[in-house]
């Protein structure tokens, strides 16, 4: 399937591929991994909100996400702060005001792990996904919920789970609770992707 | 056997015991001082003291590859940590995180002074309530998980700009933990040696120190696949040496052994041999005894020219014995007489070489003055050791083979070839004209056309040097100042102007010793512009306002200001332990009487000027910031202009000397014609000589021209020994056969130069050798009948 950007991500196109699995009453990983798989490329807006002990009132920011099959993902934040965050392979660059890093993922683990787990759910990775988490799923098609705990002892100092909820081959939220009792939840809301 | 011999005998044997004596004593270098021109500007020698002791000039580039990944990484690791332990070396990085948290701790703790955002305005209320603002909004980005568990200490964010402002540089990827290039098929490490770049035999043992820790650590990971790249200033520097110590060595023993054959063909003669040699050696030992004397020291470069000088200086024992001594001629009556019949025509031609070497001493380029010093004073030697001493050594009955067949065998063909003449002039005519036609390009100005360094490991040293984001120090701006602090200041005011540009995007960035240590003053001002505790707490009460950061979390942070008020500024010993101690002590040097602090420049990697910095805007930027006195040096041009400048001095000196030789041969020929005659075969060997290299695509660096003055000083014997002997049928066989010798062995001598693979070598052989011949046979076709 390389009609990359005629099957937007979490578009109805998906729904009708992946209808026969909501069918059935077995709702695997390895269905899920399937379905999501199938998507090769898509974006929707998310509201993050991170609830820090350190601060009285959560933070929020907002913004677009942008997936491109296999490994692309770009989180572009509009508020409060515009940054950019593209992560390809290996290389993460974040654009923030006037600066711009580039650092190679392994190098940060604790930031990768947020957006890896997003990045290997999207693109239906199983191996990557198994790699860095023990992931399990429960519910149902149209309601499913998968919970990621890090298999690195060191990873796991820093978070604790992560658990992602969708319908179909569609993510509605993600919510990453750290180790230190700070967590944030992210919110996505698909886009009807122009062709 | 003569009365005169014991005279003449004891003063050669004191010139030899004296040369050997000053010759003892003489220093030989090999350093770039040959290329520092006698009164430097500032800018070049700054050149030539990066290009000598510069950080960069001490840089040893290491890749590692073959085997896999988690094995390159693993060899990279334990090398380090051999090299590590070695004193030759001052830093080995490897992307490991060796001093990271020392780097760290000394940043945080000493934060207040060093960061460039403290000013009084930032710890004012409405400063407070933006950095802090700034500080909560980054917890929103995945960057703040790096940051929050500081937010009660550093609520203001001066880690973030300390860490953002050291993270400027390109960095190497990092793969298991350790740098790799960016197809990750190599692991790679720098390390700096302590030793100067210009000390090439602690290069030489550093390298050697690399190879051996290399070949032990992977033998006891037995990775046998893995394979150790090295580059550097220094590993280029050594090879070259090596590269010139053996070609000199081999290409001399090649030429030796060449012209010994022929003479001993000629000669027949074991005695005629070695006498014919002692002009030679005192030719070579009176060159280096000018040379040690007039300039102190002696360059290899001129030792290796030296080499050289043997195919000229071993024609005038060949002239000597070929001439003076014809069969049946054995007395010393006979030989006088010998002597007296061609010796004024040697001597107008050592003469007219001498003018067109003598130039070269107002060169100053001292590289060419010593050439100049040495080729006068290794002629003059020689041609006073065959006229003075080689005569009263000849044994009585002393004979050569009778040559007489072979030069009539050569008058024979003299007189057809002479029916060429009208060809060699069109030929000569038609280099000319090939010269004209590629006048843009028959010159190469740059430098690099003199280095030995062979393309493919200059293309290896590229692709490690982009691999790693060295830096390749090309420009830099420098200022100086009476003390170190001093420069740092200075430094701090040119930072402002150049961080503009860095905003402009006309540069990529720059590095500054004061970056890592700022100046006392500064560090004073950022200190006391920090408020007293009671004061910063109750400015964090109004600041705080409306921010989900109350101000009783932040009770650290007054309590960390506090102790800041009381931290005594930073000092370069504070730094020891840290990787900042390097950066500043190649940033920031002493000189004799002051201190220069070096900020090299970065070129963008995108924008409208990638990969290109523009110095008009970079001097400009600079004016702005005078009173500190900056210099912008393009190190790259500075050598080529440097070059450049030598270069067109000496084809003027050049033009000098022919112009001489011409006012010399004038005055002694006392005929235009004759000069014309004499000087005609010369300028078109030359001009045929220069057009054929041009059109081979070579283009002539300053030895190229040497080489055309070697040209004149060995062809205008022939040319005079022609021109000598007009009215006759031509010379004499004896003479004629004596020229083909004389030619044979300097073709030999200067010829097996042109296969050298150093540039240096092989331009002076290129244009000798086919010169040589051409000279000759130039000479012979345009003789008069």
């Amino acid at each position: 399937m390389r009609r990359a950007g005629l099957i937007p991500l979490l578009c109805a196109v998906a729904l009708a591929i992946t209808a026969p699995l909501a069918a059935a009453e077995a709702w695997s990983l390895e269905q899920l991994m399937h379905a999501l798989g199938k998507q090769r490329s898509g974006q929707a807006s998310f509201v993050e909100r991170k609830y820090l002990a350190i601060l009285d009132a959560p933070v929020e920011s907002s913004g677009e996400l942008h997936f491109r099959a296999p490994d692309r993902l770009e989180k572009i934040t509009l508020a409060p702060r515009p940054e950019s965050l593209l992560l390809e392979g290996n290389t993460l660059t974040v654009v923030r005001g006037e600066r711009r890093h580039v650092v190679q993922l392994s190098d940060y683990r604790e930031i990768a792990a947020f957006i890896d787990s997003i990045r290997a759910t999207l693109a239906g990775d199983r191996i990557a996904l198994e790699r860095t988490y023990a992931p399990s799923l429960a519910g149902t098609p149209q309601d499913w919920t998968l919970t990621l705990l890090p298999r690195d002892a060191k990873m796991a100092e820093v978070v604790l789970r992560i658990t992602i909820s969708g319908s179909h081959a569609q993510l509605r939220g993600i919510e990453i609770l750290q180790a230190d009792g700070d967590r944030s939840v992210m919110e996505i809301v698909a886009e009807r992707a122009a062709r | 056997m003569t009365r005169r011999l014991l005279p003449a005998l004891l003063a050669w044997l004191a010139f030899v015991g004296v040369s050997v004596a000053v010759v003892s004593q003489t220093r030989f270098t090999s350093d770039l001082s040959a290329f520092l021109p006698g009164s430097p500007t500032a800018e070049q020698q700054v050149l030539v003291d990066q290009l000598r002791d510069g950080m960069v000039s001490r840089l040893l580039l290491i890749g590692i590859e073959g085997g896999d990944a988690a094995t390159r990484s693993a060899l990279s690791r334990e090398l380090a940590r051999l090299l590590r332990a070695d004193a030759a070396f001052g830093v080995v990085a490897n992307g490991e995180a060796v001093h990271r948290e020392r780097d760290q701790a000394l940043l945080f703790d000493s934060r207040y002074l060093l960061s460039p955002a403290v000013t009084p305005q930032r710890f004012s209320v409405d400063g407070l309530h933006a950095a802090i603002g700034e500080s909560v909004d980054l917890l929103a980005s995945p960057l703040g998980m790096l940051t929050k568990s500081l937010l009660p200490r550093d609520p203001t964010g001066e880690m973030m700009q300390l860490l953002e402002r050291l993270d400027g540089d390109a960095r190497p990827a990092l793969r298991d933990g350790t740098w790799a290039s960016r197809d990750g098929r190599r692991a790679l490490l720098l390390a700096q040696t302590r030793a100067a770049g210009s000390d090439l035999d602690a290069q030489q043992e550093a390298i050697t120190k690399v190879r051996e820790a290399f070949t032990s650590v992977a033998q006891a990971q037995h990775a046998d696949g893995a394979r150790l790249l090295l580059s550097g200033p220094g590993v280029f520097a050594v090879a070259s040496r090596a590269t010139i110590q053996d070609e000199v060595l081999r290409l001399t023993l090649v030429s030796i052994t060449l012209i010994v054959t022929l003479l001993l063909f000629i000669y027949r003669s074991a005695t005629a041999l070695l006498l014919g040699l002692l002009p030679v050696v005192s030719g070579a030992l009176a060159g280096v005894v000018a040379v040690s004397l007039g300039f102190g020291v002696v360059h290899g470069i001129t030792l290796g020219f030296g080499t050289t000088l043997i195919g000229e200086a071993v024609d005038y024992a060949i002239y000597l014995f070929v001439q003076s001594a014809p069969a049946g001629e054995r007395t010393e009556a006979g030989r006088r007489n010998g002597i007296a019949a061609f010796w004024p025509t040697i001597q107008l031609g050592v003469l007219t070489s001498i003018c067109g070497f003598a130039t070269l001493l107002f060169s100053g380029f001292p590289g060419l003055a010593q050439l100049g010093l040495y080729s006068v004073a290794g002629l003059v030697a020689a041609v006073a050791t065959t006229r003075f001493v080689l005569p009263h050594l000849l044994p009585s009955g002393f004979a050569i083979r009778d040559v007489s067949p072979l030069g009539l065998q050569l008058q024979h063909l003299l007189a057809n070839a002479r029916h060429l003449r009208w060809g060699i002039i069109a030929l000569a005519l038609a280099a000319a004209a090939v010269i004209h036609v590629n006048r843009d390009r028959v010159w190469n100005h740059e430098l690099a056309a003199l280095s030995p360094v062979p393309a493919a490991d200059q293309a290896l040293d590229l692709a490690l040097r982009s691999d790693l984001g060295a830096p390749d120090v090309r420009h830099l701006v420098v200022v100086s100042g009476h003390d170190a602090e001093a420069a740092l200041q200075a430094a701090e005011a040119v930072s402002a102007r150049l961080q503009r540009l860095v905003n402009e995007g006309a540069i990529g960035g720059f590095e500054s010793p004061a970056l890592y240590l700022p100046s006392q003053a500064t560090q004073l001002a950022r200190r006391a512009g920090l408020p007293e505790p009671a004061e910063l707490a109750r400015r964090l009460e109004l600041a705080t306002a409306g921010l989900p950061l109350p101000a009783a979390r932040l009770a650290p942070f007054v309590a960390d200001v506090a102790a800041a008020r009381e931290r005594a500024p930073l000092t370069r010993a504070d730094l020891d332990g840290t990787s900042f101690a390097l950066a500043v002590d190649s940033l920031l040097i002493p000189q004799r009487d002051h201190w220069i602090a070096l900020l090299p420049l970065r070129a963008p990697t995108d924008g409208p000027f990638a990969h290109a910095i523009d110095p008009d805007r970079v001097r400009a930027a600079l004016d702005e910031a005078a009173a500190a006195r900056p210099l912008f040096i393009d190190l790259k041009g500075e050598s080529d202009r440097l070059y450049s400048g030598y270069l067109n001095e000496a084809l003027l000196l050049a033009l000098a000397g022919v112009a001489a030789i011409v006012a010399l041969l004038g005055l002694v020929l006392r005929s235009p014609a004759r000069v014309l005659r004499v000087l005609a075969p010369l300028v078109a060997a030359g001009l045929v000589v220069v057009a054929g290299l041009v059109l081979a695509g070579v283009t002539l660096t300053i030895l190229h021209l040497v080489g055309l003055l070697l040209i004149i000083a060995v062809g205008s014997n022939y040319a005079l020994f022609f021109d000598g002997s007009e009215g006759a049928a031509g010379p004499a066989p004896r003479t004629l056969a004596s020229m083909l010798f004389a030619n044979l062995t300097t073709v030999a001598g200067f010829g097996v130069l042109a296969f050298s693979s150093v540039p240096v070598l092989q331009a002076i052989g290129s244009t000798v050798g086919p010169g040589a011949i051409l000279a000759l046979l130039f000479a012979a076709i345009l003789s008069r009948p």
